[in-house]
């Protein structure tokens, strides 16, 4: 337990005071401006603006300019921002469909129709330092001088999990026309067992890290059903925020924002009802953030065993072990509290530790007696024996 | 009071109007001849609005995650003209609420069309352009190559 102490507030002061100073570094070096990092470490943002569950650039940029570069206390930040304001409003479900493309590509199709298209991505890079990063410079011209013959008008992009949709390959799924609300955890404790609504959500705002690792040990074999994984379509792009205001009472866009969405698809071997097919897991954040997208749709698949009546044999099948441990807010305010000062805690420990080294000693004391004692009996049996 | 434009003409300008860049709405009050007066049905105030998704887009909705909300309801001239716009805008939110109100407004429709919405448009459309350009430039074909160890 971690009890009040009273005091210290000097030196509470002059530590922060020091962190002003560590955040600050090199007064002869320029001050980073949060406008800087909004629009120099968009990777950043968006992580801290998905895990933070708040889609705002400009102050994710400024909780990690506050957090001097720390995500997590930057998405710490973000959520407790989020709670000083009144929800208005739920919106109308975003509409995936109609994104505007920046990023699209399929693992599974080569000729995915529509095409592929690389966006800004790290994938082909050489992954050396590049060294010429050291020097400002201006930017780049831009790309569009050698677009080529690319220079067409995208097409509007179809689902492409819709084309194994129509051969019956791919599991049905509720449609667009249907419309049940979802549980919120923020405002409802998690309860186990969780539908797939909540689990989402908890997804979403989950570490990336301890989501990538889940993924990852199911791809290794902690999984005992779903086989290879398949990324069937990852795109990035923009959408339209829409809600239907009560005093109007019909849809309005109150803005963009940009997600990058994946669907995952593995076998499913099938039961009595359902014969085998491929099994679908998805995945959504905000901003520009594959890695999270894929490994939450492998998870979410690896969820879904319940529902599909796969075995349960491994942790990532495990909702209640992956769920329950996904924020790192929540696991940082337990891991954390640990060097609050529990003063009192320690020195009743030390009291009871104390106590049981008394009694140990004792026990040990007397064991040691007794055990002198009966090799003396023994000895003594024994000369008898070696009489006889 | 007769409307003279559809639900789906409102949502456009409506659409436009919060998808603007905050300067271009500044610049065209500013233009103004007389800045109208309005009164606050309800102050500019920041909220969040909940974005839900759909599980793999088209199934069971999902709470996604929230976004700053900002809105603002004025009245003016007999007409109600509403403000709503994702982000901490209040002055975005406002000058959407006049705009709005004024586009309701017989006499002041056809200049704004002109002057405001379609120079809105045309922005959004170029930036559009523009991203579908560089988002074109890196359309690739993969071709796969037998490896022939079955040969």
């Amino acid at each position: 337990m971690y009890v009040a102490v009273k005091g210290g507030e000097r030196a509470i002061k002059n530590a922060h005071k020091a962190l002003g100073k560590k955040r600050r570094g090199d007064v002869g070096v320029k001050e980073l401006s949060v406008r800087q990092i909004q629009e120099q470490l968009p990777h950043a943002v968006d992580r801290v603006m998905t895990e933070g569950s708040l889609y705002d650039p400009e102050l994710a940029a400024l909780a990690i300019k506050q957090a001097c570069g720390d995500l997590i206390e930057g998405i710490f930040l973000l959520r407790a921002y989020r709670t000083t304001l009144p929800r208005f409003i739920s919106t109308r479900p975003i509409n995936t469909d109609k994104i505007d493309i920046t990023r699209r590509i399929s693992a599974a199709f080569k000729d995915a129709p529509g095409g592929q298209m690389l966006g800004p991505t790290f994938d082909y890079t050489h992954r050396l330092l590049d060294f010429s990063l050291l020097e400002e410079k201006e930017p780049e011209e831009d790309c569009a001088g050698d677009c080529g013959e690319d220079r067409e008008d995208n097409p509007p992009i179809s689902r492409i999990v819709d084309f194994l949709d129509k051969e019956g390959l791919v599991e049905k799924l509720a449609d667009r026309t249907k419309y049940e609300l979802p549980g919120d955890l923020t405002r409802e404790p998690l309860l186990f067992p969780v539908d797939r609504d909540v689990r989402l959500q908890n997804l979403v705002r989950a570490d990336e890290g301890f989501i990538l690792s889940m993924g990852y040990s199911s791809e290794r074999g902690f999984a005992s059903t779903g086989g290879h994984p398949f990324v069937v379509e990852l795109r990035v792009g923009e959408v339209d925020v829409e809600i239907v205001p009560e005093e109007l009472g019909f849809t309005v866009c109150i803005g963009e924002i940009t997600v990058t969405e994946g669907d995952v698809v593995s076998v499913y071997s099938g039961s009595d009802k359902a014969p085998p097919q491929f099994a679908r897991g998805y995945g959504l954040v905000f901003g520009y953030g594959e890695r999270k997208v894929i490994s939450m749709a492998q998870v979410d698949r690896a969820l879904r065993c319940r529902e599909l009546g796969e075995d349960i044999e491994s942790p990532v099948q495990d909702e209640e072990f992956v769920l329950s441990h996904s924020d790192n807010v929540q696991a940082t305010g337990f891991v954390e509290h640990l060097k609050l000062p529990h003063h009192v805690d320690f020195q009743g420990e030390l009291e009871v530790l104390r106590r049981m080294r008394d009694e140990w000693e004792v026990r040990v004391e007397k064991r040691k007696r007794l055990m002198d004692q009966t090799a003396q009996n023994d000895k003594g049996q024994g000369e008898t024996c070696n009489v006889m | 009071m007769k409307t003279l434009y559809t639900t789906e003409e409102k949502q456009n300008w409506m659409r436009l109007l919060a998808l603007s860049p905050t300067g271009m709405l500044e610049r065209q009050l500013n233009m103004l001849e007389r800045v109208p007066g309005y009164k606050f049905l309800k102050q500019p105030e920041v909220g969040l609005a909940m974005i839900q998704a759909r599980a793999c887009g088209n199934g069971k909705p999902f709470n996604f995650g929230e976004i700053p909300l900002t809105r603002c309801v004025v009245s003016m001239g007999g007409y109600t003209g509403y403000g709503y716009v994702s982000g901490r805008k209040k002055r975005h939110a406002v000058m959407m609420a006049v705009f709005d109100a004024l586009l309701q407004d017989p006499e002041h429709h056809e200049d704004l069309q002109k002057s405001l919405l379609e120079p809105i448009a045309k922005k959004l459309e170029e930036k559009k352009q523009q991203k579908a350009q560089e988002t074109g430039s890196t359309k690739v074909d993969f071709f796969t190559m037998v490896r022939g160890e079955d040969n």
